[in-house]
């Protein structure tokens, strides 16, 4: 009787045995197959972002590197280019990511309406600017609105001016042209991200809501806003942090490009990226203080991400986070 | 209601059609700029020139475009290549051999994602220095060659995947290696050529890195020079728009013919 049984016994354990072996080789081919990868993300992506932190901590002067801890932190907070290059940073964010994400929302919103005509021709025709490289589009906005540019000449065939303004020259206008230059350039783009969002929402939902009598503006409101929140969420935060590192257009918008001694009028245009550059490859290179620089757009980016998650949680993420936060509390009084 | 025409429709239609006109016209302007003098460009002249091929040749001869073009097919092509080699592998790595060491590495790279370039430029320029690889293609090629962001688009499509083919692949004898690149990689198709879509026009367009790095004329790529272009004292518009038209007709021309899967590269993800 027991024969079989210990047959069986002896059966099932060998297969668990085979089973470790495999699973210990599998093991070993994982990391094989990673191992190209994460030599090449060590090299260029962790041990930069350590290294980074490190030389924030440092400073050279006269070919000599000294340790300096939070010296080039407190240096920024009395900086006048880092507060400039800060301000039209924040300026270009708060004005071009809302204005641009509403443009492409109401656009997507019309553009999802199936009784509209030539819808796919309308989709590609606001989504081609997003196939132009940055420095390209950049520059046609350079040219358009430059002193002898387009749109001098057209406002002045149609008399609307009797001089050409100096779009470039005057730090507002300046900073306007280049915001509208980027809304041209990611419209289309955050568009199609909307517009595959409101694909995955049902058209009985509509349907329910036209039958209660609900306007489309109100439905729009009440239904595609609230469903649409994570889309809307994810987009604001890649804007944000695009926005953050914005470095191409304003190097190349401003009058003489790389070699300029201001970027744009009275620096309208410098932006935190650009600071970074300038201080570690134009002025005479300082990399402690440009990775300082460099550093506060990172912690920048941690901070506004986290704000943007916290807005932008739904009702049930925030009904769980005040349970966790009541526990704890409960945890702490018992 | 459908289907008639009421006034809120006409203002819509009214919308879009401006929006698109918008969005079109500097492409139309700047093909007609292609062909006409920067005399003409800054006239307003928005019909068709005869200087096209002055445009050409004066890009050509002057500026050496054969050669720019050249190092920027060498640089995206190579690039590209390595870099879907490299990041579906790690992420196949990261899907198919789950262990503790992978995943936490996987949380560790998905970390990185949101750190911002500038906060890697100096440390990348003094390794580069280090390895004596200024003003050298390899050194865009090598630091582009892994992406954090294609490892995560990859792996989004590959947790899809059915595990049990690749064990039955297993059973009949098949070495891991060839699992992946004869059996999982070709029905992945549709995956790769979207990722070779974004990985193609971060290459292409990218222009803070190469102007770092690269530091002579004869290494330059198409960005480098339409920026340097468009600096000149006086510039040439009807050359900078033939070097612009140039560097943009690839990525339009994969656009139109693969519509689908641009836009799936473009926006990351497979939902579009």
């Amino acid at each position: 009787m027991l024969a079989p049984l210990i047959f069986f016994d002896y059966l099932t354990q060998s297969i668990i045995d085979w089973g470790i072996i495999m699973e210990r080789k599998l093991k070993k081919y994982g990391l094989i197959f990673i191992a190209v990868a994460m030599i090449l993300l060590a090299l260029f992506m962790f041990y930069p972002v350590l290294y980074s932190f490190y030389l924030s901590l440092t400073s050279t002067k006269l070919g000599k590197t000294d340790f300096v801890w939070f010296a080039n932190y407190k240096r920024i907070l009395t900086d006048p280019l880092f507060w400039t290059s800060l301000k039209n940073t924040f300026v270009i964010l708060l004005i071009q990511v809302p204005v641009m994400l509403f443009l492409a929302l109401i656009l997507a919103t019309i553009l999802n309406d199936k009784s509209i005509k030539f819808r796919g021709f309308f989709r590609t025709a606001l989504f081609l600017p997003a196939v132009t490289s940055l420095i390209a589009y950049t520059i046609l906005f350079k040219m358009l609105f430059s002193y002898t540019g387009l749109l001098n000449t057209t406002l002045m065939r149609i008399n609307l001016i009797s001089e050409p303004i100096e779009w470039m020259s005057n730090p507002i206008t300046a900073k306007a042209v280049l915001i509208i230059a980027m809304i041209w350039r990611w419209t289309g783009y955050n568009m199609v991200f909307y517009l595959s969002g409101m694909q995955n929402i049902s058209e009985d939902i509509y349907e329910a809501a036209s039958i209660d009598g609900a306007s489309k503006i109100k439905s729009f409101f009440m239904i595609t806003l609230p469903l649409l929140k994570p889309m809307i969420l994810f987009t604001t935060i890649m804007s944000t942090i695009g926005t953050l590192q914005l470095f191409d257009e304003p190097m190349n918008l401003s009058q003489g490009g790389v070699t300029a001694a201001t970027i744009g009028p009275s620096n309208s245009l410098l932006t935190l990226s650009v600071y970074i550059y300038n201080l570690s490859f134009k002025y005479v290179p300082n990399f402690g203080y440009g990775a300082t620089v460099a550093y506060v757009i990172v912690i920048l980016i941690g901070i506004l991400t986290l704000i943007q998650f916290r807005v932008g949680a739904t009702d049930d993420e925030k009904e769980a986070r005040k349970l966790k936060k009541q526990n704890r509390r409960e945890k702490r009084r018992a | 209601m459908k289907g008639k025409i009421s006034i809120p429709r006409i203002f819509i239609y009214l919308f879009l059609i401006v929006a698109s006109f918008l969005s079109i016209f500097p492409f139309f302007w700047m093909t007609t700029g292609m062909t006409n003098s920067a005399v003409d460009i800054v006239r307003g002249k928005m019909t068709f020139g005869t200087m096209f091929f002055e445009n050409i040749r004066i890009l050509f001869s002057e500026y050496d475009m054969a050669l720019v073009l050249f190092n920027s097919i060498k640089v995206t092509g190579l690039t590209v290549v390595l870099c879907l080699l490299i990041c579906s592998m790690a992420a196949y790595g990261f899907v198919m051999y789950k262990s503790k060491i992978t995943q936490r590495l996987y949380a560790l790279t998905m970390l990185t994602m949101m750190i911002p370039f500038a906060a890697l430029m100096i440390p990348l320029f003094q390794i580069i220095v280090q390895f004596k690889l200024l003003n050298s293609h390899f050194a865009l090629i090598i630091t582009g060659a892994s992406s954090v962001f294609i490892i995560f688009f990859f792996r989004q499509s590959f947790v899809t995947y059915p595990f049990e083919i690749i064990q039955a692949a297993r059973v009949d004898g098949a070495g891991e290696f060839r699992i992946f690149f004869k059996i999982f990689a070709p029905s992945m198709k549709s995956t790769f050529f979207a990722a070779a879509i974004y990985a193609f026009m971060t290459s292409w367009n990218s222009y803070m890195w190469p102007l770092i790095v690269l530091q002579t004329n004869d290494k330059r790529t198409t960005t480098l020079l339409i920026s340097y272009l468009s600096s000149a004292y006086v510039p040439q518009y009807g050359v900078i728009m033939t070097a612009i038209v140039i560097s943009t007709l690839p990525i339009i021309i994969i656009f139109f013919a693969f519509q689908k899967q641009f836009v799936q590269g473009m926006l990351g993800s497979l939902k579009a």
